[in-house]
This record gives structure tokens, sequence and C-alpha cells, in this order.
């Protein structure tokens, strides 16, 4: 009799949701209809050499994948406002995109975003084609003091009041309703209980309540589409890898929060509140993470790692600001049966002693300026290594060049497995030759003999 | 008394560093040797930044302190006390790039160690850096991007100052998340620095000071 979910140990949950991949469905839920037999191939090839990788072991070759920006897009020879306003144009880059390329596994078109749904609700956070940069650029964030330094104590004895009645109506324009609620958790009993609900008859509050209706539908149109190309790439043999996104709690706090600059500020004035609030934190980004693996039956977490890395602070900040909470979120991750996906942009060379510290074989690290030999000798024997082909290679160097770094990777990151090979951060603009140099050559000369 | 500021701001000890200068103040220290000391600090950071015993969150912290200490400075500097400058530096962020940290640690630093920046800010069409060049002098462009469309507008950026016929007049670095020497080649610039204390001797080594 299969055991219930929680019940199993996390190496049992972590098989479960692989057979879950191995066996996708339709949105029917009945058992997803291959275009071809040799799709059907493909897809589960793909998926088990990429559970052997996680899971360091060597496969029959080293899985190739590319994880683009803006890429598809441009290579479609479309604006990024193109298609954050019309679904269907970006689905349709995201597919040809992926079969032409034909990597092993894909990670679906969300990127983008829907232009109109950030139109209704107003975002503030960031600027995006025709709201602030060009048509041809991608969006980019405006970061700010979206919370002040004596907001501390709000978030941390109430992050669910403070993100609705404070945050969120500061990064979205059309949630300025949400300033005028009471907290939930005031709705106690029959005295008073109408009391608080007085300000959901209030026109500032309906207005929020009609655009968050609207932007509702929008995302939803949006999903429809980029989940139907998703579907059918997956019939065509291309998995989507991705089962979700969480961060780290500290990037949750500098990012969106404070700011860097703002974050900046709280290590030296008030590290003790900081430490705090990265306490709070931590929860709600595992549950975002084990939340959304439930949600699509996908164990992949993503968590793209900002303020760590090894040029930004010093090795002791590291250790004392950003990696405690960090690991906790990994560790509980695993716990669930989920596998950390970990970009760590930037170079995380003198980190590599210290993100040691983690159960081996759970987990993917995306590495962007990170030695790729150095990472194999330290930690190659207990993450997977996934990356990284240098942005500036595929833009300005040649195939040639390409197969030359590729052969490397493969030669030494590669050895004895645990390695996956991939653009090692997001690019926007690449010449094509060499991302298909990229792909194609490690397809030929990855093969494990 | 002196260096004892130096060593406050440079060790990163701002309550203390602020009162030390309220206290000198009231004992009549002559603000120009205050602010003398602040920047031999702020000299002291840049070293240990370089030697790698700083990162960003120190230098940034820094800045701070010393804008602590020059606010409460301003009042009792005389007007014109400024010192005079060693250079103007043309700087912003390229076309199409709205990324503005490392930038502006830049623009901070190129100050504190005495240059004048001229901070176009974010997305810089091409023509207004030409524009700033041609008005202001400068001799040396900073180029800041941390996106990959970045390299093509650095690019362009360098070519339309060969078309303004400037090129000669002006050394050229660039930074940024993704760049290296691969992409100074690629877009004509003279040199590339990795963070703010490398463009500042880029800049020494171009103009002096």
């Amino acid at each position: 009799m299969q055991k219930k979910w929680e019940e199993m140990s996390p190496d049992e949950k972590q098989e479960a949701q692989f057979q879950k991949l191995l066996t996708p469905k339709d949105p029917e839920g009945n058992d997803l209809q291959f275009q071809s037999p040799e799709a059907e191939a493909a897809y589960k090839t793909s998926i088990n050499r990429f559970k052997d990788a996680i899971q360091l072991k060597e496969s029959d070759r080293v899985p190739v994948t590319v994880f683009p920006g803006w890429f598809p897009v441009l290579y479609s020879g479309m604006t990024p406002q193109e298609v954050m306003y019309d679904y269907d144009k970006c689905a349709a880059a995201f597919k040809k995109f992926v079969l032409d390329f034909k990597p092993d596994v894909q990670w679906g078109g969300v990127m983008p975003g829907p232009g109109k749904f950030f139109e209704i609700l107003d975002y503030k956070l960031y600027a995006w084609p025709g709201h602030g940069v060009n048509p041809d650029s991608g969006y980019q964030c405006l970061e700010g003091e979206y919370m002040q330094p004596h907001e501390y104590d709000l978030l941390i004895s109430d992050p669910s009041f403070f993100f609705r009645n404070f945050y969120l109506p500061r990064v979205f324009g059309a949630l300025e309703g949400f300033t005028m609620l009471p907290p939930l958790t005031g709705i106690l009993e029959m005295y008073g209980v109408a009391l608080n609900f007085i300000p959901y008859g209030l026109p500032p509050v309906q207005n929020t309540f009609k655009a968050l209706f609207e932007a509702g539908a929008e995302a939803l149109k949006w999903v429809t589409v980029m989940g139907g190309v998703d579907g059918e790439l997956a019939t065509l043999g291309f998995p989507n890898i991705l089962g979700g996104f969480t961060k780290a709690p500290f990037d949750t706090i500098g990012d969106t929060l404070r700011g860097t600059k703002g974050i900046i500020m709280d290590m030296y004035r008030r590290p003790d509140k900081l430490h705090q609030a990265l306490q709070t934190i931590t929860p709600l980004m595992i549950g975002m993470g084990l939340g959304a693996a439930q949600q699509t039956g996908n164990p992949v977490i993503f968590m793209p790692l900002h303020k760590g890395a090894d040029g930004f602070m010093s090795d002791e900040q590291f250790k004392t600001f950003y990696w405690p909470t960090l690991r906790a979120v990994i560790l509980a991750l695993i716990e669930g049966g989920c596998i950390p996906f970990i970009a760590a942009e930037g170079g995380y060379n003198s980190r590599l002693e210290v993100i040691r510290d983690i159960p081996k074989g759970k987990t993917i690290w995306m590495f962007d300026q990170t030695d790729m030999v150095k990472a194999k000798e330290i930690v190659g024997d207990t993450l997977c290594l996934w990356g990284n082909m240098p942005s500036t290679m595929l833009k300005i160097g040649s195939p040639e060049e390409v197969k030359d770094y590729a052969k490397k990777l493969i030669d030494t990151a590669g050895k004895g497995g645990g390695f996956i090979m991939a653009n090692g951060a997001f690019f926007d603009h690449a010449k094509p030759e060499n991302v298909k140099a990229m792909v194609d050559f490690t397809k030929e000369y990855g093969v494990y003999k | 008394m002196s260096g004892e500021l130096a060593k406050l701001l440079s060790d990163l000890k701002e309550p203390e560093a602020l009162e030390f200068v309220e206290k000198a103040l009231g004992e009549g220290v002559d603000p120009m040797q205050l602010l003398g000391d602040a920047k031999e600090g702020m000299n002291i950071v840049g070293e240990r930044f370089a030697s790698q015993d700083y990162f960003i969150p120190d230098l940034v912290f820094s800045g701070e302190i010393l804008k602590g200490i020059v606010n409460m400075l301003k009042p009792h500097l005389k007007k014109g006390a400024e010192p005079e400058r060693i250079g103007k530096i043309v700087i912003g962020t390229v076309a199409g790039d709205i990324h503005d940290i490392g930038k502006d640690l830049v623009v901070f630093m190129l100050d504190v160690n005495g240059f004048e920046a001229l901070d176009l800010g974010i997305d810089v069409p091409v023509e207004k850096f030409v524009d700033a060049i041609k008005a202001s002098g400068s001799t040396v462009v900073g180029l800041s991007g941390f996106l990959t469309l970045a390299f093509d507008s650095m690019k362009d950026t360098i070519d339309a100052i060969k078309d303004a016929g400037l090129r000669d007049q002006v050394k050229i670095m660039i930074g940024g998340g993704q760049i290296n020497d691969e992409v100074k080649s690629y877009v004509g610039a003279d040199a590339y620095g990795r963070d703010a204390v490398e463009a500042v001797k880029l800049a020494q080594g171009w103009i002096g000071g």
C-alpha cells in the first residue's frame, strides 16, 4: 500500500515527485498523450537525466538546457513590449525557441508576464516596456525603500498585515484601498463583528477589489495561453522543469522591502531587527516553495540569489546575515521533498566551503561567475552544478569558443555526473549560432562512456 | 587629535564619529581640518575595499557616515572653500538600461577622491554622452551597464563619440555585472574596472590625482 505523503521520508517524497513528473497529466487529469513514441521517450529520458544529475550520478550523457531571459523573444524577431501585451505571440516565441534549440528541458514562457495586468494594478516596483523603459528593453526593477526602517516591528509582528496594508499599496497604485482594511484577526465574535466589514463598503476599497477582479481575470487569460504552450511542448518531448519559486529571506527584505541601500544601513544600524525580520520571513519563504510544489506537482523550486555574491558582501557578513536563513529554507524544502534550484548570481567562489553544509544530492546550483573547476572540487560531492556558459561568450564569442568552453566544462565539472550544461546568467542578447553550439556540442561530446 | 576621526570613520563607527565632529566643532577645531580627516578616513576605506577587507555594504555605509559628517560641517565651512577638483568625468548607465547601484558607487568614490563626476543618470541616450563631453571638455568617460543589451548600447555610444571626432580626446572605462575584458574589446573601450575602487585607479592613471 502506498504511504501517505506525511508519512514519507524526504527521499520518498522526492521519488514520488519524480514519478509524478514521469507520468504527466493533461489539464483534465488524464495521462498526457504524446505526439509520438519518440517524444514520450525524449520526455522521460530528459527527466531521468536530470534526476541522475541532481542525485550526482552519471547518466547517459550530460544534460543540457538554456535558461534565457528575453532571448527567445528577440530571437523570434519580437520586442519585449509585443509579447507582454500579446500572449499568443509570447507563446509562439517560447515555442519557437524550444523547438529550434531543443534543450533537454525548458521553463515555459511566463517570464515576460502580462503587461495589461501590471497596468490594471499600476505596478510601481518595475519599469516595463512603454512604462519607463523602451519597447526593446525588458522590465527592470525600480528599487526603493518600500518599507521604512521604523516599520520592522510591524513586519515582524504581522507580516501579512504589513504586506497588505503597507507594502502592497506602495507598489501597486490600484491597491490603495487596502490601507483602509482592519486586520483579519480582529474578526472574533458577534459583538462588533460587523464593524470589521465597514471599510468594504467604502468606494476606495471597492475600487481596489474591482481592480483585483479585473487583474485576476487578466492573469487567468495569460496563464491559460502559457499553460497551453507548456502542455504542447510536453507532448513534443520537452518537459518544463520549474515547479515554483521562492527566495532567500535576506533578498526578500533587501530586494523589495528595504532596497539595497536600506538593508545595508540596517546591517549596521539595526542588526537585531534585521535578524528578527529574517527569522519572521523564513517560514514564509519555506511555505511559498512547498506550496508551489504541491500545486504544480513539480518539486524543483527556483531560488534566484541576489545579494549574497562574493563581490557584494564579505564572507563574515554572508555567514551572519545571508546564509543561516537561506540554509533553513533549503533544508526545509528538502525535508518536504523539493529540489531547491538555486541561481547563485555573480561569483560564489569564496562561499563554496560555506554552502557545502547541506544534504548531498538534493539541490541544483546555477553558477554564473563561479570557477567551475574549484566548485567541482569543493562542492561537487554535495550539489549538482549548473552552468556556467558566460553571457559575454554567447553574445560576443564564436561557436568555436563556445564549444571549447563547453568541452572544458564537460571534462571538469561534468566528470562522474552531477553537472548540467547551461548558461550561467540570464541573458537577453546572444548569437543564435552560439546557443545552438552549446546545446548540440553537449549532446555530442557530453556522452558518458 | 588629528587622525582620530579618520580612524572612527574608517572603522565604520557612526555614532562615535558624529559625536566626535560635534565635540570638535564645539571646541573650535577648523572644519576644513575635520573635512580633511574625514577624507583621509575614506581613503582608508578605499584601501580596505581594494584589499578585500571591506565589501560593498562597508563602502556604502562609510558613505552614509561621511554624508552625516559633511552635513554637520557645512554650516561652518566658508563659501568657496570647496577644494579644486582634479578633473571632470562624464558617467552614466547606457541606453536601455536603468540599473544604478554600481554606477552610483562609482560616482560617489570618484567624488570622494576629488574628481568632478558629471552623472548623466540612467538609460542615457548616445547623444547625451557626446553633448556632455563637448560641453565639459571631459577627458574620461565611464559607461555602466548590467544587462546584455548594454554591450551594444556601450558600443553605439563609443561609436558616436568616435563619429563626433572626440575619441582621441577621451579615455573610456566600462563596468557592470556581466562586463569583462572581452566586452571591453567588443565595445572599443580603453579599460574595464571591476568595482568602484578600480574606476578611481583608472581615472587617477589617466588624469592624475
